[in-house]
């Protein structure tokens, strides 16, 4: 699809990185304020939409199958997994245990395996959606041309 | 009192968008105003009088908070919300590029 | 706290994945690592169903101990009725995974269909194994969500329309389900469901209990296609490609609708009698219904849907019946001889019906067309997919010495002992009219003479199609081994026992 007018694509140039950063905040601060892994994650898929939308797939040289974006999706939640299945093997045997260290209440570095989930259920939720749209909107206009 | 039966009404709203309207894409905007009814109404089950909001301070901890569980709950099923609609999407747009139309008095090949 | 309960549920969601990422690189590996996942399940689900007996096992998830004697993680519980449907789940996904290498030839998206197959495998046994009210809602929509692609997976006009239908029924019913959640837990602030029996025990408010059991009931049964809430089954199971039917039918309407009203209506609400004659109703309609309207189907697949409507009424009138008989406190043999009724045609109608929608699904992949008045005198080109359907369609009429029979016998029994003559006299005749129509498919499938030639070039189909229909139709005839009562014993007895006493799952729970 072709882009849009120069003045979006000017703010769209400011605008994404704010946008990103923000979405990345509100995933690693999980554990001390609202928000989290899901929440985060769609912001950061929003990051991506908004530059897929203000420059055009012919632009970008979006392919039809967007192996990327499947690649990181697929290997996120096999992290996630990997993670639970290790509190089977370390410390007192049971699934989903919580085997790191936890901190002192309120610093960023604490609550032992929780940010660690928070980080890789964002990138997991933003591939995904990424997919979804890419799904929604390349492939009709690549069928109907 | 009244907030329970707004919610309850909200529901009924969206029961009666899925039910008589004719367009594709509106019934599925009514069923997300269902689940966004069922969503109000789990959060405000979690209401205690008089609580705050539930952000441990590490400078005075002890306080009455709102409960939690439930805003937990809420988000696991908004991101399943999510999915549904979006599995909805694309089925409605496939069904446009094989019959040619919104109109659901139209698709009707399935019969008996 | 047996560290093989949560590989239930591990295991086909890391396969998942894992398909999606290597089978972008080796060609067929997709296949038979589904197979061997499946196999190793089935393996560990029959460990499981041989060692319960009378025990329950509980695993707390993160090892979160209960404070003050009361629950606060999440539990997974396997006991007596979780084993026997756990079994049944795994062994016909297995199957079907075994006959869909071939049947898949004629789709190119095989990833998907694999990866999708195994996140349906792994949101049913979530919603069976789980001990908490939540998490049965967040696995039945993993599994319903996969089941809604796969209705839709060969992208005709036909599947897209049936797909719609079954997205917007189930969207309503989640929302229903969802909603009966939140008010149980505004009454009673807990979610684990042993902790919901006590809780209900103190006292409730009798108008209160009432709509939360409408609700649950009229969500729940929407996903178990019982009269009035089928409307979008016949078109859903008639167009999912072959193996994705037979686990719909077969195993996907028992494990997330008929199990979970069991489980919430015996072991969560105290059985009162009002709900026990609804619930006797709807399955006695269910039971009628659907096989009237079966009667004039020329389609194979939609004749076979409509049957299975009326078969999961005859157990959902059986376990009605039971439920009855608790509630007006009558002696505790009739009671076990209802439930056990129920719950070996449960697993009886699971055989046969996965066996029948795999032989259609094998007269589809030679034949080509759906309809019974276009095809005739197959029994000599396909040997084998006609044996096993007279098999199958000789069990699910009740003839003797199939499993059918005995199943059907003892509901029969159970209601003339109840005294609800009524209902067994329906259930006779239903049985009759079931062997009618399903003497009208095997006449004109496999032994007409057919007037065109369209049996040209028709042979046998291939090598795992013939081993997952052989494999059944031997479990069919096996099955009708579990009427001889050592044997009943060991496998229906506990999951009876802890389905009518009324304070064992609760306490059993409770105290580990």
């Amino acid at each position: 699809m072709k882009g849009m007018t120069v003045i979006v694509k000017k703010t769209t140039q400011i605008l994404a990185g704010m946008i990103f950063l923000y979405g990345s905040y509100i995933i690693v601060h999980g554990h001390l304020t609202p928000g989290g892994g899901f929440a985060g994650g769609v912001m950061l898929a929003g990051a991506f939409i908004l530059i897929t939308l203000a420059y055009g797939s012919d632009f970008l040289n979006l392919k039809r199958e967007e192996a990327g974006s499947t690649a990181t999706e697929n290997g996120s939640v096999l992290i996630v997994i990997l993670l639970s299945v290790a509190g089977l093997l370390l410390g007192a045997k049971v699934f989903f245990l919580n085997f790191l260290p936890k901190g002192t209440l309120g610093e960023l570095i604490s609550a032992g395996v929780i940010p660690l989930y928070n980080v890789f259920i964002g990138i997991e939720v933003a591939s995904s959606i990424f997919i979804i749209f890419l799904a929604l909107v390349i492939y009709k206009e690549e069928e109907s041309t | 009192m009244i907030t329970y039966l707004m919610c309850f009404i909200l529901f009924l709203v969206g029961l009666y968008g899925v039910i008589t309207r004719r367009n594709l894409v509106k019934i599925a905007v009514s069923l997300s105003i269902m689940e966004i009814s069922t969503f109000l109404f789990f959060a405000l089950v979690g209401y205690i009088d008089g609580g705050i909001a539930p952000i441990v301070d590490p400078a005075d901890p002890v306080k009455v908070y709102v409960d939690p569980l439930p805003q937990a709950l809420v988000l696991t099923a908004i991101v399943i919300g999510l999915a549904t609609t979006a599995m909805l999407m694309a089925v409605i747009i496939r069904l446009y590029r094989k019959y040619g139309t919104f109109d659901i008095r139209e698709i009707k090949n399935l019969r008996g | 706290m047996n560290p093989l309960i949560p590989l239930f549920v591990i295991t086909p969601l890391a396969g998942a994945f894992l398909i999606m990422i290597i089978g972008r690189f080796i060609a067929e590996f997709n296949k038979y690592f589904t197979s061997l996942v499946l196999l190793f399940l089935a393996c560990i689900s029959f460990y499981f169903l041989f060692t319960t007996g009378e025990k329950i096992f509980v695993y707390k998830v993160g090892g979160w101990e209960p404070i003050n004697r009361v629950p606060i993680g999440i539990y997974m519980v396997m006991d007596g009725l979780t084993a026997i449907v756990v079994c049944i789940i795994n062994l016909i996904g297995f199957l079907s995974a075994v006959y869909s290498i071939s049947y898949i030839k004629r789709y190119t998206a095989g990833n998907y269909f694999y990866a999708l197959f195994c996140l349906m495998i792994g949101g049913m046994n979530g919603v069976v194994l789980s001990g908490d009210l939540f998490n049965i809602f967040v696995f039945l929509e993993i599994s319903v969500i996969s089941s809604y692609a796969l209705v839709a997976f060969g992208v005709e006009s036909n599947e897209l329309e049936a797909s719609f239908k079954y997205q917007i029924l189930g969207g309503v019913a989640s929302f229903l389900i969802l909603f009966g959640i939140g008010f149980i837990y505004w009454k009673t602030k807990t979610l684990n469901i042993a902790d919901i029996k006590e809780a209900f025990n103190n006292g409730y408010n009798k108008t209160t209990y009432l709509f939360i059991q409408i609700l649950l009931l009229s969500g729940f049964g929407l996903k178990a296609a019982i009269i009035p809430f089928h409307a979008w089954l016949p078109d859903a199971h008639s167009s999912a490609p072959s193996p994705i039917s037979a686990m719909l039918s077969g195993i996907f309407i028992k494990a997330v609708g008929i199990y979970v009203i069991i489980r919430l209506f015996f072991n969560m609400f105290t059985t009162s009698e009002e709900m026990a004659i609804l619930i006797t109703t709807l399955g006695t309609l269910s039971m009628v219904i659907g096989v009237f309207l079966a009667i004039g189907q020329w389609d194979i697949k939609r004749l076979l849907a409509y049957h299975s409507i009326s078969q999961m009424g005859y157990v959902v009138m059986s376990v009605g019946i039971g439920m009855i008989l608790i509630a007006r406190n009558t002696k505790p043999e009739i009671v076990s001889l209802a439930i056990a009724g129920g719950l070996f045609h449960l697993v009886n109608h699971a055989a046969f019906k996965g066996l029948l929608f795999l032989n259609a699904g094998a007269i589809e992949y030679t034949i080509g067309t759906r309809d019974l008045k276009e095809m005739g005198g197959l029994a000599k080109v396909m040997p084998v997919t006609s044996a096993t359907s007279f098999i199958a369609s000789m069990s699910i009429s009740g003839i003797p010495p199939f499993n059918g029979f005995f199943s059907k016998l003892i509901i029969i029994i159970a209601a003339v002992m109840g005294r609800f003559y009524l209902l067994a006299a329906l259930a006779v005749i239903v049985s009759i009219i079931t062997l009618a129509s399903f003497l009208k498919f095997q006449r004109y499938a496999f032994f007409n003479k057919p007037d065109n030639d369209i049996l040209k070039d028709v042979r046998e189909v291939p090598f795992p199609m013939i081993f997952s229909m052989v494999i059944l139709s031997i479990i069919c005839v096996l099955l009708s081994l579990l009427v001889i009562p050592e044997v009943r014993n060991a496998i229906l007895m506990p999951a009876i026992e802890i389905l009518t006493d009324p304070a064992k799952y609760s306490t059993s729970i409770l105290v580990q």
